[in-house]
């Protein structure tokens, strides 16, 4: 069981690493939207440092859609996911090596290219850490959550609208908790309820997610 | 000669139907297969031959009717899902992995398998290209690659939906002889074809799906 879950593991990031344009696609987007902002506003250092924890939130969390689309999709056309439901592993234990392999590759180097992006914004290192703390409960919430859009629109020919009407509400509690987290990490309170917060979201989405993702892939095939 | 297979049960499909777009694709289909048989399922293009072949796979659900596997509801039973090897229209193999990666990562999920991938290949005549991407496979080739799950396997019960599109005909030969081996085995069959297929000497039963389409 666990041998079937690192092969698919492994076969995603190699698989990834194949694609390497597609995989960069999101990284890039993210790099692009964050250095744009103290271009377009010029060098207003108080306004940039206020605004800044908001920027990286939200264009982090418009990456993570933009690379989710690719989930499921090449799987469910070549006829992999078919294969897939017929294994002794249970399919919902199998989604949960490919979304780890997603984030591994899309959601952790968006983390570890944030320090340089915050440096940008003039924001101060123990902002950044807030930052990079919310950044990891937050991104695997938002692939796992995402994760359930993109296997109910496999199927469809044209998901994207309904994806994003899909998950963006979803998306919308962690963005308030870690953008709330940052904001009292600036005024200089404690964070810790909002972390909480954001890791109890975090275990739950980990936790039942996966069953959604496979009923949700079951339905596409269907 | 390998081993009689150990989980054969008898199928049975009863007043199954199926509705696409609000009409009626088949309705109360109707046949049993037993170990060691054949059913060649026929029918004319639209009439539901994949559509039937996907409901026994469970990716489908039907719309009436029920399967049963040794008397028992297959809804619910894991182990008649995990007992089928289908290979339908797509091949399930990975355009961006090479021939070897792509038999190597379908032997370690297969259920049971001592054949080597190294003797796969060679079989299927894919050993010179073992380092090649699939993508750069021909289609025959890419089929090849994707029937070759089936010498991997020790499931009892096989689907495959027209399995020698543009194969060419040694490699039918050699996938008719697998298939000879796997029913003299105890294993069961059920394909769609539109090419011919020698399956001479074996308990073979035709079912027509056209019949009852376009009614």
């Amino acid at each position: 069981m666990f041998k079937t879950w690192l092969q698919i593991f492994k076969r995603d990031l190699l698989i990834a690493f194949r694609r390497r344009s597609e995989i960069i696609h999101p990284l890039i987007f993210f790099v692009m939207v964050i250095s744009l902002f103290p271009l377009a506003i010029g060098d207003d250092k108080v306004l940039l440092q206020k605004i800044a924890p908001a920027i990286i939130w939200v264009t982090a969390l418009l990456a993570t859609m933009l690379s989710l689309d690719n989930l499921f999709r090449s799987d469910f056309e070549d006829g992999s996911l078919e294969q897939m439901t017929l294994l002794k592993t249970p399919l919902s234990f199998l989604v949960t090596a490919k979304i780890s392999a997603h984030w591994f590759i899309t959601g952790l180097p968006l983390i570890l290219i944030t320090p340089l992006l915050a440096t940008l914004l003039y924001l101060s290192s123990d902002t950044i850490m807030m930052l990079l703390l919310t950044l990891l409960l937050g991104t695997p919430t938002l692939s796992l959550i995402g994760a359930v859009g993109i296997a109910l629109t496999v199927g469809l020919r044209q998901g994207g609208v309904i994806l994003s009407l899909l998950i963006l509400p979803l998306y919308i509690p962690v963005l308030i908790f870690a953008t709330l987290a940052l904001e009292n990490t600036v005024q200089g309170f404690s964070a810790e309820a909002q972390l909480a917060m954001m890791l109890a979201v975090l275990v739950l989405a980990m936790t039942l997610s996966p069953f959604a993702i496979a009923a949700a892939l079951k339905v596409s095939l269907n | 000669m390998k081993n009689q297979y150990v989980y054969s049960k008898k199928l049975e499909v009863k007043n199954l139907s199926c509705f696409r777009n609000e009409q009626i694709l088949f309705s109360e289909v109707n046949f049993s297969l037993v170990p060691g048989n054949v059913l060649f399922l026929q029918g004319e293009n639209g009439s539901g031959k994949t559509s039937l072949l996907r409901i026994l796979c469970g990716f489908r659900l039907a719309d009436e009717g029920e399967i049963n596997w040794g008397d028992k509801k297959v809804s619910g039973m894991p182990e008649y899902f995990q007992n089928i090897s289908y290979v339908g229209h797509k091949n399930g193999i990975k355009d961006e992995l090479s021939v070897e990666e792509n038999l190597n990562l379908m032997r370690s999920m297969a259920s049971v398998s001592d054949i080597k991938t190294e003797n796969v290949l060679k079989e299927i005549g894919l050993f010179k290209r073992a380092d090649v991407i699939s993508r750069q496979l021909s289609a025959g080739q890419k089929r090849k690659l994707a029937l070759a799950r089936l010498m991997m396997t020790d499931n009892s019960f096989w689907i495959l939906d027209e399995p020698f599109t543009s194969l060419d005909k040694t490699s039918v030969g050699f996938f008719e002889t697998l298939i000879k081996q796997h029913i003299s085995r105890g294993g069961m069959l059920i394909l769609t074809s539109h090419h011919d297929i020698d399956l001479s000497g074996l308990p073979v039963q035709h079912f027509s799906l056209s019949s009852q389409a376009n009614v």
